[in-house]
């Protein structure tokens, strides 16, 4: 059972999102899988970001990292919290947390984790955070998400599983805000819909039964379950975020929950980017907060495998429009990209 | 023959991710039972048809199954025929009241196909093939598309020919809140979907399911006891044909379907413009245009009229598949040859609701097990 509680302590003082450089068109993944191009049609995806052979989750969490201290511009000596999710660490045991926290030269007063819940563990680092600083034990803390996500070849995931990072830094002082985190909840069950064994380097999924029992149940209970908590409606949200594992399903769920299309038009870089698992929903809410006005009401729910959801709201502030000028605007990056054959691919995720 | 049948019940067919074998097997049992009037205890025994169980669910023995959800301690066999299980499985039963061995049976067909991969579903579905079929690489949709391609070359028929059996069954499927599939289809869609075994596309083939049916059926005396109105299965008609296409006599027809048509209409003494309508075994568009012929109710070579002259759309001479057939409806396989009972006798009730076919009073059920090596035929009358 969860005890809804509105924050009154937590913000977002910093973010960041970092999208590798180099793309592989999802035509060219048909053609190697003998697949016709409905199949690519159905997906709404072009083309999927391919981080290079020297990144990994934890180059890539830095770079989003860097971000999103430029935007904050605190000491990175008072932050008290660094959480890392992804679902492809380099190191099984070792956290890759610690380095990210010494490259960025917190100290050494900080709670530390890697997280794994499949494409949420991001955002369950954001929970986690925001339950410390609201608590009082932290005054900042910092959560990413970053993957460079593993496909089988020839198999259906090859088509959207991509790379990138997203880091948020979470803040007490409400003059340092670009926006307000209203609450969070979450809603888990044990639905092994896509899993990934000890010691295998590709995951493995139940095909259809990723959708309705596993995708849209959480989805949609979590986010009704927050709406009802919070005595809210879809209208009454400028923006929406749903975990994007292609461009159908959160919208579908958009749908479903009452969103309209325009409520999801800056959350849906699936369809230049693939779904870079736990990067996805918070690269999504970095491209809805570049864009935002103050005063915005922004709505996210996140969707891991195995499985569960996090709902969140956040409200812009003034000082949103100030500090985005540190960092670039994802949009203006995203586009600046290289697209490359299938055997550079092959070469970049090390799978030849 | 004359074999009642007391009652009968469909689950949902679809992706029942919900819900196990042995729910499905249960939910149509005990509601088919409730139907009836009986209680479990009255039963005199239970045949359970199936194909796939001991590869999906790694369950056999579901006679014992049956025993422990109705908690009975009659007769209850398990029958096996690929997709033509169901079918057999009423036929069995049929067999064994018309000897006066029982004076009722319960007959439940069930199927649990898609917590499996579309790879590992189709490797268990060549065990309706044989050896060889297996080992050149083919698949069910080759198997019938290499039917489809000699009734192409043989009579100039075309992929529209076949299109409009799958626009038909969706159109009435989407009057059946049972079906998988409960909307309609154009032509355009048909033949713009994706190519899986040349000439059949896509839509042009039924789909992996989940679901299960069931019946009660007595004997006439039974039911005159219970003073229940109810449809008689007046034939019960089965033939074999080979397990593999390359040793049958033709590729033009299956023998097996004109052999137990033949059969069927001189045990029910009736002939083909009797029937009002029929649910035949349309596992692919070509099935049901070869069934059409191997039946007699169309000419050889003139089976793929039916459908685009609206022949066997509800309101036309001969309603065919009403349910929405094995593309629209869905195809657990071991339940479907128990749905098509189902699905008659609710036409003959006059309990079809906005898929019913006017003034229907003699229907026929056509179950296909493989390319054809069973096949078995029910004729129904009330």
């Amino acid at each position: 059972m969860i005890n809804f509680k509105e924050f009154t302590k937590v913000g977002i003082v910093g973010y960041g999102a970092y999208v590798p450089y180099f793309r592989l068109p999802t035509a060219v993944v048909a053609e190697k899988q003998g697949k016709d191009t409905a199949v690519v049609d159905s997906l709404c995806v072009r083309t999927k970001s391919v981080a290079e052979k020297d990144e990994d989750s934890l180059t890539m969490a830095v770079e989003a990292s860097l971000q999103a201290l430029a935007v904050a511009a605190v000491e990175p000596g008072k932050i008290g919290a660094c959480f890392v999710g992804s679902e492809s660490f380099p190191y099984a045991v070792k956290p890759i947390g610690t380095i990210l926290a010494e490259i960025l030269g917190i100290g050494n007063d900080y709670f530390c984790a890697d997280l794994q819940f499949a494409c949420k563990a991001g955002t369950a680092g954001m929970q986690i955070v925001a339950a410390m600083i609201e608590s009082g034990m932290i005054d900042y803390g910092l959560a990413v998400g970053a993957d460079k996500s593993q496909a089988k070849p020839n198999d259906a995931l090859e088509f959207t599983a991509s790379s990138a990072a997203s880091a948020y830094i979470l803040g007490n002082k409400k003059s340092e805000w670009l926006a307000c985190l209203e609450g969070t909840l979450s809603y888990s069950s044990d639905t092994p819909d896509f899993w990934r064994r000890n010691g295998e380097h590709f995951p493995e999924h139940a095909g259809r039964f990723t959708g309705e029992p596993a995708y849209f149940r959480h989805v949609l209970s979590s986010s009704q379950n927050f709406l009802k908590a919070t005595k809210t409606k879809p209208i009454n949200y400028n923006w929406a975020v749903f975990h994007s594992p292609n461009k159908k399903f959160p919208e579908k769920a958009a749908k479903i929950l009452g969103f309209t299309p325009e409520q999801l038009k800056y959350s849906l870089l699936v369809e230049e980017i693939g779904n870079p698992y736990s990067a996805s929903s918070l690269v999504s809410l970095a491209n809805v907060l570049d864009n935002s006005k103050t005063n915005e009401k922004i709505f996210l729910t996140s969707y891991g495998s195995g499985a569960g959801s996090d709902s969140f709201s956040f409200k812009t502030f003034p000082a949103l429009l100030e500090k985005r000028r540190f960092k670039q605007k994802l949009s203006e990056t995203v586009f600046l990209s290289k697209a490359i054959d299938y055997s550079e691919y092959l070469k970049k995720m090390e799978i030849l | 023959m004359k074999v009642a049948v007391l009652s009968g019940y469909q689950t949902k067919f679809g992706e029942l991710w919900d819900k196990s074998l042995k729910d499905l097997l249960a939910e149509a049992s005990w509601e088919a039972l409730k139907e009836s009037g009986l209680t479990a205890k009255e039963l005199q025994a239970v045949f359970v048809g199936n194909m796939l169980s001991a590869v999906t669910a790694g369950q056999n023995h579901l006679g014992a199954m049956m025993a422990e959800i109705l908690g009975i301690n009659v007769p209850c066999t398990r029958i096996e025929a690929a997709c033509a299980s169901g079918g057999l499985a009423i036929a069995q039963a049929c067999l064994a009241i018309g000897s006066g061995k029982y004076d009722n049976a319960l007959v439940v067909g069930a199927e649990k196909m898609t917590d499996l991969s579309s790879e590992e579903i189709s490797f268990a579905l060549m065990g309706a093939a044989c050896q060889e079929e297996r080992e050149a690489g083919l698949s069910f949709p080759g198997l019938y598309a290499l039917l489809a391609q000699e009734y192409f070359r043989k009579f100039e028929a075309t992929e529209d020919d076949l299109a409009w059996v799958a626009v038909k069954n969706h159109y009435h499927a989407s009057l059946n809140p049972k079906a998988q599939f409960p909307f309609e289809i154009t032509l355009d869609q048909v033949k713009k979907s994706s190519l899986v075994a040349s000439p059949l596309r896509l839509l042009d083939c039924s789909p992996v399911s989940d679901g299960a049916a069931a019946v009660v059926l007595s004997s006439e005396s039974f039911a005159q006891k219970k003073k229940i109105k109810t449809p008689f299965i007046v034939a019960s008609a089965q033939a074999a044909d080979s397990l593999s296409l390359t040793e049958r006599e033709s590729l033009l027809e299956l023998k097996a379907t004109r052999l137990a048509a033949e059969k069927a209409f001189k045990e029910a003494a009736l002939e083909k413009k009797d029937i009002d309508l029929a649910e035949l075994h349309d596992c692919f568009t070509i099935a049901e245009v070869l069934a059409l012929e191997d039946l007699g109710f169309y000419k050889k070579g003139e089976g793929t009229l039916a459908a685009k002259k609206n022949e066997t759309k509800l309101g036309g001479k001969l309603p065919v598949n009403p349910s929405g057939g094995l593309k629209a409806c869905g195809h657990p396989v071991g339940a479907t040859g128990v749905k098509q009972i189902v699905e008659i006798c609710l036409q003959l009730l006059g309990r079809a609701g906005k898929r019913q076919t006017k003034e229907a009073k003699v229907g026929l059920s056509h179950n296909v097990g493989g390319t054809g090596g069973t096949v078995v035929v029910h004729i129904i009358k009330i």
